[in-house]
């Protein structure tokens, strides 16, 4: 599965993109974004605030309890500020 | 039609190529959003986005203005990159037969923009820099756009 992170997601982690083999209990955003945390200080310091990060499935916004199965490119971001 | 760049846009070019070859337009209402110097502290912004979902995101805003309101034409450029203040940063435009359907698909637009689209601003200044934090209003006045779709059944 292809993780991509951006804006200050991004610096903290320090990388724009990534390949995981994910374990099978990994079944949402949510538990995705616990497991992130479990990789490293970065990650830990990354999702520390987990409520404020945004995430989409396979570029569609997607809730935190919603299900990874099947997907190839899950992003994680701040809420957004464009306009 | 959207568009994301880098280049500046015209807004006169712009309503122009919208208007070009139609008489059924009566009403056009365009919006540009332009990088503010806040408090004189503000040197420059960037604009980060999330190529392929931005596109998705601003098309799937664009089709559901369509299906609320009567419009002949529409136009979003988001401009991405390094900003400077006094810079645009986006443009809405929307055409339409009447006035009122042209004005309100023009703030829906951008209220959801606002809310939706992945973009990110990053502000330089004098002491740093700083990732611009999303606005609860922003989220309220996108927010009333679904209760007064639902209060219309």
């Amino acid at each position: 599965m292809r993780l991509l992170y951006f804006a200050w997601v991004k610096e903290k982690t320090g990388i724009a993109a990534e390949e995981v083999a994910l374990p099978d209990d990994v079944a949402t955003v949510g538990e995705l974004i616990a497991w992130l945390k479990t990789r490293g200080p970065e990650y830990a310091n990354a999702f520390e605030r987990d409520e404020v990060i945004r995430a989409a499935i396979d570029q569609t916004h997607a809730r935190h309890d919603a299900p990874i199965r099947g997907a190839t490119e899950i992003a994680f971001f701040p809420p957004v500020t464009g306009g | 039609m959207i568009r994301v760049q880098e280049q500046d846009f015209d807004i006169g070019a712009e309503i122009a190529g919208l208007k070009a070859g139609r008489t059924d337009i009566g009403a056009i209402v365009s919006f540009i959003g332009t990088v503010r110097d806040q408090d004189d502290n503000v040197s420059g912004m960037t604009l980060e986005h999330y190529p392929g979902m931005t596109e998705a995101e601003l098309t799937k805003i664009e089709t559901d203005a369509h299906a609320r309101w009567p419009l002949q034409a529409s136009l979003i450029v988001h401009r991405v990159g390094a900003l400077k203040p006094g810079d645009n940063i986006v443009l809405v435009v929307t055409a339409s037969a009447h006035r009122e359907a042209a004005f309100d698909a023009a703030k829906f637009l951008m209220d959801y923009l606002k809310t939706s689209a992945p973009f990110w601003k990053r502000e330089s200044s004098p002491s740093g820099d700083r990732w611009v934090e999303a606005k609860a209003g922003d989220e309220a006045a996108a927010a009333r756009w679904r209760a007064s779709k639902d209060a219309a059944g």
